[in-house]
């Protein structure tokens, strides 16, 4: 079972490669580079700020926009190529194939972002000759980016399971939108009565909360992230990411693939 | 061959086209009178501003800050007086990161001094570090800042006075902080109280833009001194002679000085009409004495030391 779904990964990492995924790579190098010499000339003492906050928000956004446009596709795609039936002929669970691809992508965008972030440190160690304890946090931040890869991977394979790949990036980009806003839904639901104030409870959890994923400002400014936000976050999002699996599960063991 | 003839058409296309909508996107603007390029803050809500970013409101912020500093860049160099524009985007940028030092640091000295060097907005200055205060508790150089503000643009020492002895309780504040404090509350800012200020900024700080900056000030309080002391004695040689001397040569004939003073910059001080002024005035732009007939004062960038 594990050899299975460790192949299903391994294909899955090996095709986004070969679909030149990794070249966003250079876009960030170019990236980090040209706004580190740009900012100091244009700007007043947000050097490290800059490169911090730019490196950051493009391993985010980056591995976001890959998580979606590659998510979207993992079922359907097979499905479309007919490549599907030759793994499902095999002695293959259709779980398997769902945890197989999920593992594979979030597989790819690790490494994609571990190589953003020798980058990103390569950067900031020319900015600022040395580390300093508090660069320590940029880690944490780090983590928590590759913890909304999970969740926003796990949510673009579900939507792919039933969904057309328009359909399914649409659905993906929306909750990731509604997601950074689920602080604010549940402000709304405590100044609202009723019925309304149920419906939007009920969303405010329902939906992605990446807003608590976003430490970016934080750690930019050196400020420490809590032990215990690092536990929960963890948490939540192997549970939400386990969620979405088992739907995604439900939905493509249902399906009628003739 | 083909192919070669057909990649050779396109590039030359690609190349000329590309040039040429260059050029006729430049000719468009002309037409429309820099419509196109007028300065509008999109989205006026800082809050606003803060809900779109998707929680990357630190690169927001960033972003915000240096379209502050262009801003404020291109109107100075323009000798603009309409800083329309300054205020809300120093308002955004750390409504988006209210963490974000260097925007309350620079961005108060930009709303605080006088068009065409600013804003002319001191009370909006003053705001602005109040609420970095509110964000920052533990950037005891923001009280620097407020004081500052409150003694040299508002003109209320007492308040300055207040303002330099709660940023002197901050942990980590240096102590010439509290020795400010003092000076105010007893001198309401005379001039030696001003050369303590920044002898002590000059002395302990690296950064070299603060370390000119102070010596700017340095030199201007002393210019003025000087020139002070020179037109005391031209007024008394119009008391005894009549009328005033056309030059400091006629001072030295009588006596009174030995040779012809220089300011700070090494040049001679000049009588215009029975007054003393400076020969390079925008070369000292600090000075509040000696400014030829039509010239302003005014305040330049000043930072506090870390």
């Amino acid at each position: 079972m594990r050899n299975r779904i460790r192949a299903i990964a391994f294909n899955t990492f090996r095709e986004a490669v070969r679909d030149r995924v990794l070249y966003n790579l250079v876009v960030f190098a170019l990236l980090i580079v040209g706004s580190s010499l740009i900012f100091g000339q244009i700007s007043i003492g947000v050097e490290r700020l800059v490169l911090v906050n730019l490196g950051m928000t493009a391993i985010s956004l980056f591995g976001i926009v890959i998580a979606i446009f590659i998510g979207i596709g993992l079922v359907s795609k097979e499905i479309e190529k007919k490549t599907l039936y030759t793994v499902l002929a095999r002695p293959v669970h259709r779980w398997e194939f769902i945890v197989g691809k999920f593992g594979g992508l979030v597989g790819t965008l690790t490494v994609n972002a571990g190589f953003m972030a020798i980058g990103f440190f390569a950067a900031l160690l020319y900015l600022t000759h040395r580390f300093e304890p508090a660069d320590g946090y940029l880690l944490v931040a780090l983590y928590f980016i590759v913890l909304e890869f999970v969740l926003i991977t796990a949510l673009a394979l579900l939507f792919s399971t039933f969904s057309t790949p328009l359909m399914s990036a649409v659905f993906a980009f929306s909750l990731f939108v509604i997601g950074t806003f689920a602080e604010d839904l549940r402000g709304f639901a405590s100044m609202s009565t009723g019925v309304t104030k149920i419906a939007m409870e009920t969303v405010s959890r329902l939906v992605p909360n990446f807003a608590a994923f976003n430490v970016i400002s934080q750690v930019a400014h050196s400020q420490a992230v809590p032990g215990r936000l690092i536990f929960y976050n963890t948490i939540y999002a192997i549970v939400y990411a386990a969620v979405c699996l088992a739907a995604s599960v439900l939905i493509f063991e249902r399906r009628d693939l003739k | 061959m083909q192919r070669n003839r057909v990649t050779f058409v396109a590039s030359a296309v690609l190349v000329v086209g590309t040039a040429l909508s260059i050029v006729t996107l430049h000719k468009i603007d002309e037409v429309r009178e820099g419509s196109a390029l007028r300065e509008v803050l999109w989205i006026p809500s800082a809050q606003t501003v803060k809900r779109m970013s998707l929680g990357y409101d630190g690169l927001l912020a960033d972003i915000y800050w240096t379209r502050a500093v262009q801003y404020f860049g291109g109107h100075h160099h323009a000798h603009s007086t309409d800083y329309q524009l300054l205020k809300p985007l120093l308002e955004t940028t750390t409504t988006l990161d209210p963490h974000l030092i260097p925007a309350y640091e620079f961005g108060s000295i930009f709303l605080a001094q006088n068009p065409p060097e600013g804003a002319g907005d001191p009370t909006a200055a003053a705001d602005l570090v109040k609420k970095g205060i509110r964000e920052n508790p533990e950037a005891w150089r923001l009280w620097y800042h407020l004081g500052f503000i409150q003694w040299q643009e508002l003109r209320n020492p007492s308040l300055a006075s207040q303002s330099f002895l709660e940023g002197s309780k901050v942990p980590g504040a240096l102590p010439w902080m509290r020795v400010m404090a003092a000076a105010l509350a007893q001198n309401a800012g005379n001039a030696e109280t001003a050369r303590y200020l920044w002898m002590n900024i000059y002395q302990s700080t690296e950064d070299k833009m603060i370390r000119e900056n102070a010596l700017k000030r340095l030199a201007a309080l002393k210019s003025d001194e000087v020139v002070q002391k020179l037109q005391n004695l031209i007024d008394q040689y119009q008391q005894q002679q009549g009328h005033y001397p056309s030059s400091f040569q006629e001072l030295i004939s009588v006596g009174w000085i030995r040779r012809v003073p220089l300011d700070p910059l090494g040049y001679p001080y000049q009588i215009q009409n029975g007054r003393v002024v400076v020969a390079r005035p925008a070369e000292l732009p600090f000075i509040t004495k000696g400014l030829p007939e039509g010239s302003q004062a005014s305040n330049m960038p000043r930072n506090p030391s870390n």
